[in-house]
């Protein structure tokens, strides 16, 4: 599945294989630029792009004004002028300004050019909770992202994941939004291969093989449906976890090839429960393999209310194991 | 601020002139053409062979002025209301009209064309203008960028993140803002409190410049000012050219519901061609059988155009799953087989 990958390996957190993606991608192609609200001189808030600057000089790392449309708009327009803008917003939930940008034109300008401009962006955005951030920080809008006709969107949940799939964002030729969870920027470590590779675009990852019920989970999400599937191991029951990876274009076969194994689909995501990216596995899931399921789909997701500021509550908020067992119950026990 | 004019109403000369003769003659063709354009879709629209237009009449010097000042290598990145400046810079007539008519067809420029599709959003161009001009200048080119907007769409964040852009980064841009005086039926005093608009180029430090919109040897010399200090790597200018938009928003707007009649008939006095054509007149430059050769000549390739466009196949439905992404991916491909009618 790799490609070009040497056998070494290290251990790095998903910010560190981030920022070596980011430095191979701008070694590789002079025309990939990295900007946005304090990507330069400071490396970024979370370190993303630490070191970059003064290695690739401020022509091709930059800070920009404090302005999120303003971000996306510069980018369109580079990335149209034949560049492969790399923009950074701070927090996902700072995306909401750039709306008009990404929804009227990010994804349309291959479309309504009819080919003769696109737009090769990569948008890359801190999401999720688990962290006790302010309000805002930790908004969870890829479902709003997987409405955007002509743009993909993929969620790494791994540091191995997260620098192969950036470097296929940043080659990709279309508009790509790169979310990262930030409650795994830096709490876990993981080997990760040195050097340039890539990894395919629009597959799903089975994580954890199993029988008795599929897990669809995508970034943070993971590692808490990881947690679930060690306790119900312990049970004697034998989860299977399925890393989206990749929402759109989603691997419709991916989902129904464990489903189908299977015969129940439990889908964990953080944001908002209705109209949730899982609305849309689990319809997939019903128009493609009603016949193959034994229990009704089940949700896990957050409340439909707004995500919980600085709060010593938001883990009744963010799904954890202990709500994916509760569902897992409910599909085994239907 | 004083107003940039080289021309008074009836377009005789206030002051010695920029431009050379043969560059007068080019502007007032240009001019003429932009309106025969004009008025003959206009036509075609009442005729039920057009789509929704939105009309440029008035402004015509305001945009063939600053196309006039661009190189063939260089972009122009319009709101909706630039035929004018598309059709001179170089896009084919023909495109134009298949692009109001709601063809696919129309929509892609030619490829030795840096113009991107009339943008329908407000003032969403500009900031992706700014884009493609700090491209320019990080790939080491004299490229320049020059966008449009109107008085209306000044009141837009994306006008102020893209100008403030620009002027931060030095951007090789021309923001070109026609003051028509409306945004469909709000006029500029209700816009804004600012008396200019080119003001506000002081607010990002920027030059600011204003000019009259309907004197095209203003327009196109203060252009060519922006042009080459954008050229230069100085940076960006802010021009607001005053004119008036004399015909209705676009084909679908009713302007007596907001507006009376005087004000476009003292406009109509400052028509832009008839100014240029004042002038040629006072210069000896031009005469009536010059005129009606043009006019005949104009509308030659007006027919021509319609013809070919006319001649280009109906859009296919299964292209509208086509150009969203490079490859085709799963769920357009489900949906392109089902309107071709092979699923």
């Amino acid at each position: 599945m790799i490609a070009d990958r040497e056998s070494k390996t290290r251990a790095l957190n998903n910010v560190q294989a981030i920022n070596e993606a980011l430095d191979l991608a701008l070694e590789r192609d002079p025309k990939v630029v990295l900007f946005g609200e304090d990507v330069g001189r400071m490396g970024g808030v979370f370190r993303a792009s630490d070191g970059l600057q003064p290695k690739y000089g401020e022509k091709r790392v930059f800070d920009t004004p404090l302005a999120e449309s303003g971000i996306v708009g510069l980018g369109i327009g580079m990335a149209m002028a034949g560049l492969r803008p790399v923009a950074e917003i701070q927090f996902a939930g700072f995306l909401y300004p750039a709306l008009d940008q990404i929804l009227s034109h990010l994804g349309r300008m291959r479309h309504r050019t009819r080919g003769r401009f696109s737009v090769p962006m990569v948008i890359r955005a801190p999401y999720g909770g688990g962290v006790k951030t302010p309000e805002q920080h930790a908004d969870s809008p890829e479902a709003i992202l997987s409405q955007v006709a002509g743009v993909k969107v993929i969620i790494p949940s791994s540091p191995e994941r997260a620098k192969g799939l950036l470097l296929s964002a940043i080659e990709d030729p279309d508009p790509v939004f790169f979310l990262e969870a930030i409650k795994l920027y830096r709490s876990v470590k993981a080997e990760v291969p040195e050097g340039y590779y890539t990894l395919p675009i629009g597959k799903t990852r089975v994580v954890r093989q199993g029988h008795a019920a599929s897990l669809f989970c995508y970034g943070g999400m993971v590692e808490v449906c990881q947690k679930a599937a060690e306790v119900a191991a312990k049970e004697g029951v034998e989860l299977e976890i399925v890393d989206l990876e990749t929402l759109v274009p989603l691997d419709t076969e991916g989902v129904l090839e464990s489903v189908k194994k299977t015969g129940r689909a439990v889908i964990v995501y953080e944001a908002m429960r209705t109209g949730g990216f899982g609305a849309e596995v689990a319809a997939r899931i019903a128009e493609e393999a009603l016949d193959h399921l034994q229990a009704p789909i089940v949700r896990v997701a957050g409340w439909d209310a707004p995500y919980p500021p600085f709060s010593a509550v938001e883990n009744f908020y963010r799904p954890d194991a202990r709500r994916v067992l509760e569902a897992v119950r409910k599909v085994l026990t239907y | 601020m004083d107003t940039v004019q080289y021309l008074d109403d009836a377009g005789l000369p206030l002051r010695d002139l920029p431009l050379s003769t043969p560059e007068l003659l080019m502007g007032y063709r240009a001019l003429r053409r932009a309106r025969h354009f004009d008025e003959r879709v206009i036509i075609l629209q009442r005729q039920g062979r057009l789509g929704v237009f939105p009309p440029f009449r008035g402004q015509e010097a305001a945009q063939v002025g600053v196309a006039l000042a661009l190189r063939k290598s260089d972009w122009l990145v319009p709101s909706y209301r630039e035929t004018a400046a598309a059709m001179t810079f170089g896009m084919p007539l023909t495109n134009l009209i298949l692009n109001w008519r709601a063809d696919p067809a129309g929509w892609r420029a030619p490829d030795d064309i840096n113009m991107i599709q009339f943008y329908i959003p407000i003032a969403t161009q500009i900031p992706q203008a700014t884009g493609i001009a700090h491209a320019e200048r990080l790939k080491g080119s004299d490229n320049i960028v020059a966008t449009f907007v109107g008085d209306g769409g000044t009141s837009e964040g994306d006008f102020h993140e893209g100008l403030n852009f620009a002027a931060v980064f030095d951007a090789p841009v021309i923001f070109m803002v026609q003051n028509n005086g409306w945004a469909i039926s709000v006029p500029t005093h209700k816009q804004m409190k600012v008396q200019r608009i080119a003001l506000k180029a002081q607010g990002y430090g920027i030059p600011g410049v204003v000019v009259d919109g309907n004197d095209l040897v203003a327009v196109w010399s203060v252009a060519k000012e922006a042009a080459e200090r954008a050229r230069r790597g100085d940076g960006p200018t802010l021009i607001e050219a005053i004119t008036y938009r004399i015909a209705p928003h676009t084909s679908s707007d009713d302007p007596s519901r907001y507006r009376g009649e005087e004000e476009s008939a003292v406009w109509e006095k400052r028509d832009p061609i008839l100014r240029m054509r004042g002038l040629l007149e006072h210069l000896k430059l031009w005469d009536e059988a010059q005129d009606k050769e043009l006019s005949e000549e104009l509308e030659g390739e007006f027919l021509a155009a319609v013809e070919e466009a006319d001649q280009a196949p109906e859009p296919k439905p299964w292209e509208i799953v086509e150009q969203v992404y490079a490859k085709m991916g799963a769920d357009q491909k489900v949906a392109w087989e089902y309107l071709r009618g092979e699923a």
